[in-house]
Order: C-alpha cells, then sequence, then structure tokens
C-alpha cells in the first residue's frame, strides 16, 4: 500500500456514508477516502480489537477471480511461476498468503489466494490492484480467465468476540479454523468468509454484494462488542503483530528472505524440492533462504518511550559511523505499552537483544532488536 | 488567556507564562504517548521547539511562543502523556516560562479571535 493516487479524486467504498455518518476521520489512502478513525480514537480502537471485535472497511483491496481454462492443476501452476509458495497443495476451501516477485528477487506485492473448488480468489493490495490484474492477465493467460470483482465489498471482522458476533448469522464460521474459506448464501446475498485478517487476532474477512455492504456493517455494528475501527489502528495491530505493510516492509527492494517471510515458502518451493525454483527471482532468493540472507527484516524495540517511525535512520555505535539501516513501520503499541517498530538490519546484527541505535529528531537513541511479533497472536489454528 | 497561531494557551501566572496546548490541538493531534520536555533554567528565544509531542499518529512540537527562561516544567506529562487529551488546558500545561515584558501577551489572540480562526 503505497498511497493516494496522485490524480484524480478518491473513490468512495459502499460504507462511505455510514463511516462519515458515525463521525470518521476520512483520509485518501491508495486511491480511496478511508475512515483514519472514529471518534474513539486510535488507541481505544486498537484495545477494542485485542479484548472484544473490531470491524474493518477493507473494501479498497483487490479482490480477483481466477477461473481455470482448463483445469485447476494447471491454474496452480501457473500461479506457482509466479509466486514461490505451494499453491498446487493448497486444499479446496484453504486460503494461504502468497507473494508475487519479480526477476531480481524484489516483491511486486503480498497477497492471500484461496482454493474454492473450481476457482481461485485472490484478495491483493490496493495500491497494487491495477499492476497485479495486468501482470496476471499476462502471466495467466494460457491457463485462466482473470476477472477483477468490481461488485464486492470487503469488511473484517477481528477480535476474540468476532466469532460469538458472525456466527449469529453464519453459524458453520463456529467450524472455520484459522486460513479456512467458505461461501454461504444469506439475506445479504452470497457471503464470501475467511477465517483470517492482518491484527494478529482471530477474526473473519468477508466479501460480500456492495448493495447490503452497508446493512450488513450496521448489522454487525448493533452488536454491544463491535466498535468500528479506522486504518490508524488497523496499522497500529498489524505492527504489533509483526506483519508486513506493504510500500513500507515489502517492497521491489526486498526478498522474501530478506523480510523474514521464509515461512511462506515451504520446502516443497526451495532447492532440492520436488518443484523448486520456476518463479521470478529464483536464482536470488533461493540461495537465500539456503544461506542467509545479507539484509533481514527484524522487530525493533526502542528502549525509551520515543517512538521510532519509518525512516528512522540505524546505527551500530552511540556515536559516528554510517548508518546499517533503517526503520520501515514505527510507532506506539497500544496492547505492549511502549513504542515498537520493524526494520531491516545486517544479518550479522538481527539476533534479538542486539543493541543498536536509532537517530531520533538528531540524537541516537538505544534500540534493541526482538521477536516478532510483538503481542501474541490469537489465531484458531 | 491568550492563544497562539500554533494552537498554544498561554496563561499569565504572577511574573511567569503558563504554556499549554489547545483542546483542538489535542483532539487533532490524537492520543498522547511521549512527551518530551525542556531543562529547566533553559534560555529560549521566540519559535525555538522546546518541547516534542508524539501522538499515535505523529510527532509535532512546541514551540517558544515568546523569549524567556523555562522555570518550570510539568513532569507529570512524561509519566502521563495522555493527561493531553484528558484535561488540555488545566493539569496538563507543559512548561512555564519568565517573560520581561508581559506586555508582548498582548500581540496574540484572544479566546474569540482564536475560535474563530479555527472555525
Amino acid at each position: 500500500m503505497t498511497g493516494p493516487e496522485p490524480d484524480d479524486a478518491p473513490e468512495r467504498t459502499p460504507l462511505y456514508a455510514l463511516h462519515v455518518e458515525l463521525g470518521a476521520r476520512m483520509v485518501p489512502f491508495a486511491g480511496y477516502a478511508l475512515p483514519v478513525q472514529y471518534p474513539m480514537g486510535v488507541l481505544k480502537e486498537h484495545l477494542h480489537t485485542r479484548s472484544h471485535a473490531g470491524l474493518f472497511d477493507v473494501s479498497h483491496m483487490g479482490q480477483i477471480l481466477l477461473r481455470p481454462k482448463d483445469d485447476m492443476a494447471a491454474l496452480s501452476l501457473g500461479l506457482e511461476r509466479m509466486m514461490p509458495v505451494d499453491v498446487a497443495g493448497l486444499p479446496e476451501g484453504r486460503q494461504r498468503y502468497g507473494l508475487f516477485t519479480d526477476d531480481a528477487g524484489g516483491v511486486l506485492d503480498d497477497l492471500m489466494f484461496a482454493n474454492r473448488g473450481d476457482h481461485m480468489l485472490v484478495v491483493v493490495n490496493a495500491a497494487c490492484k491495477a499492476a497485479d490484474l495486468t501482470h496476471m492477465e499476462q502471466a495467466l493467460a494460457p491457463v485462466a480467465q482473470v476477472e477483477a470483482v468490481t461488485d464486492r465489498a470487503l469488511l473484517a471482522l477481528q477480535g476474540p468476540q468476532a466469532e460469538d458476533v458472525l456466527s449469529a448469522l453464519v453459524s458453520r464460521v463456529m467450524a472455520m479454523r484459522f486460513m479456512d474459506v467458505i461461501a454461504v448464501d444469506t439475506v445479504f446475498g452470497a457471503l464470501w468468509i475467511s477465517r483470517s485478517g492482518y491484527t494478529g487476532e482471530d477474526g473473519f474477512e468477508i466479501s460480500l454484494p456492495d448493495r447490503s455492504a452497508d446493512a450488513f456493517a450496521r448489522m454487525l455494528l448493533a452488536h454491544d462488542a463491535v466498535a468500528p475501527i479506522g486504518l490508524g489502528a488497523r496499522d497500529s495491530l498489524r505492527l504489533e503483530a509483526g506483519l508486513c505493510l506493504y510500500g513500507h516492509d515489502l517492497d521491489t527492494g526486498t526478498t522474501p528472505a530478506e523480510a523474514a517471510l521464509g515461512w511462506a515458502i515451504p520446502k516443497v518451493r526451495r532447492t532440492g524440492g520436488a518443484r523448486a525454483g520456476g518463479f521470478p527471482g529464483a536464482d536470488v532468493i533461493l540461495p537465500q533462504l539456503d544461506a542467509r540472507a545479507p539484509r533481514l527484516r527484524v522487530g525493533l524495540l526502542p528502549e525509551g518511550r520515543a517512538p521510532m517511525r519509518e525512516g528512522v535512520a540505524l546505527f551500530d555505535r552511540a556515536e559516528g559511523g554510517d548508518a546499517i539501516g533503517h526503520i520501515t513501520s514505527g510507532g506506539f503499541g497500544p496492547s505492549v505499552g511502549v513504542p515498537v517498530a520493524m526494520g531491516y538490519v545486517p544479518a550479522a546484527l538481527s539476533a534479538a537483544h542486539t543493541e543498536l541505535w536509532g537517530e531520533v529528531r538528531g540524537k541516537r537513541l538505544p534500540v534493541a532488536v526482538a521477536p516478532l511479533p510483538f503481542h501474541p497472536t490469537t489465531y484458531k489454528r | 488567556m491568550r492563544y497562539t497561531e500554533n494552537h498554544e494557551w498561554l496563561r499569565v501566572e504572577g511574573d511567569l507564562v503558563v504554556v499549554g496546548i489547545t483542546e483542538h490541538a489535542a483532539t487533532q493531534l490524537g492520543d498522547v504517548v511521549f512527551v518530551e520536555l525542556p531543562e529547566v533554567e533553559t534560555m529560549v528565544a521566540s519559535g525555538d521547539e522546546v518541547v516534542v509531542i508524539e501522538s499515535v499518529k505523529a510527532a509535532s512540537d512546541i514551540s517558544a511562543p515568546v523569549d524567556g527562561e523555562i522555570v518550570e516544567i510539568n513532569e507529570k506529562l512524561v509519566a502521563t502523556p495522555a493527561l493531553v487529551n484528558d484535561d488540555p488546558t488545566g493539569d496538563a500545561w507543559f512548561f512555564k516560562l519568565k517573560i520581561d515584558d508581559m506586555s508582548v501577551l498582548d500581540g496574540f489572540m484572544s479566546e474569540d479571535e482564536y475560535n474563530e480562526m479555527i472555525g
């Protein structure tokens, strides 16, 4: 997510009127007018999501259907030529995290893809969706029809009470595990539900027809447990959960190995695996996974109370020397009660508890490498 | 009370000027999570950045509204930055300045003028 498009007035999601009615402060984000916060404020919205349930409008994200021209196996292998992940082994009704890479091993976008039996559903970052569409249309032309979904909203319901709230409408969600996907017909139309999200909490992402999004959101918000949550808290929640934000922690200048996303790349696609390589940048990425990337994304805990934000230069000494890396996401972590950050450092300085310094307003302040996530995740495995 | 264009309020207390930020500024900033105060007995010039405020959203600062000497700081804000949101015009003052000539305050906005500025 790289920010607003420069030219056009921001687009509105189907929940625009509801956001305004709820008193949201609207900001342009990736070409859309979206709520950065509601009157509750970022801090309380964050804590409410961790203790109860938060409703997020993520309709700006790209939903794309891939329909096989021949069979699902050919489509899966087509996707494996674009991503270093295991697509062919993804069972029906399951979703996985994926990454489009380029020939230099950089990351074009990160995404979720789901096997929905006779087709795939891909959800991509808003700022990348036009490029992703073109990229897929070209790369998958022999094996799939690529169809942008333009008439559906996407909501996320996150937090420990998300299951209680959603199961009142769709009892089947109680049986879902993390990264399961289902489709279910309701009075709101067909809901495409996945048990996933980007907060570190248990929860669901729900795709539904534009025309019923407002009524559906109001029904969820009628529960005492559910509060509307803006982009501000979405950012602090994902940061505490150690999750990358594309355009900040992840871009074409970072490889999946550097970004510490090796967990997404299974043995079968690595050196010596049955379907090793065969994706863009494999000659860069696989050797980095075999040995060690020259630099790595790490968690960073400032020792003082001053937040260290994106762009803060990191040093290996309190005075002198050149910057050894920089922070790519940083702020205050409301659930951990202290500032938290992520950034890139040389592999030799990436061990937990390594003492570094971040330069804030011309002063070098101590910051320690820390394990991720900062706040434990509560996915229902 | 007098107001600056940077959303600070100035309150005269004997021969001192107490400085804080307005309710409007506190709301715009969002939840404050960090406050860095100047040293006492520092001589400051009008426009010097003397306080750093970090909210969940961004960093900002407070400039000295007039020339003077910082004679007192509100240490409570360091331990409890949220006070800035809870009581911006009361308990959450930032520092007290000793100035030579109180008449310089006449150049700042009245409450009505400030309210008109923020609309």
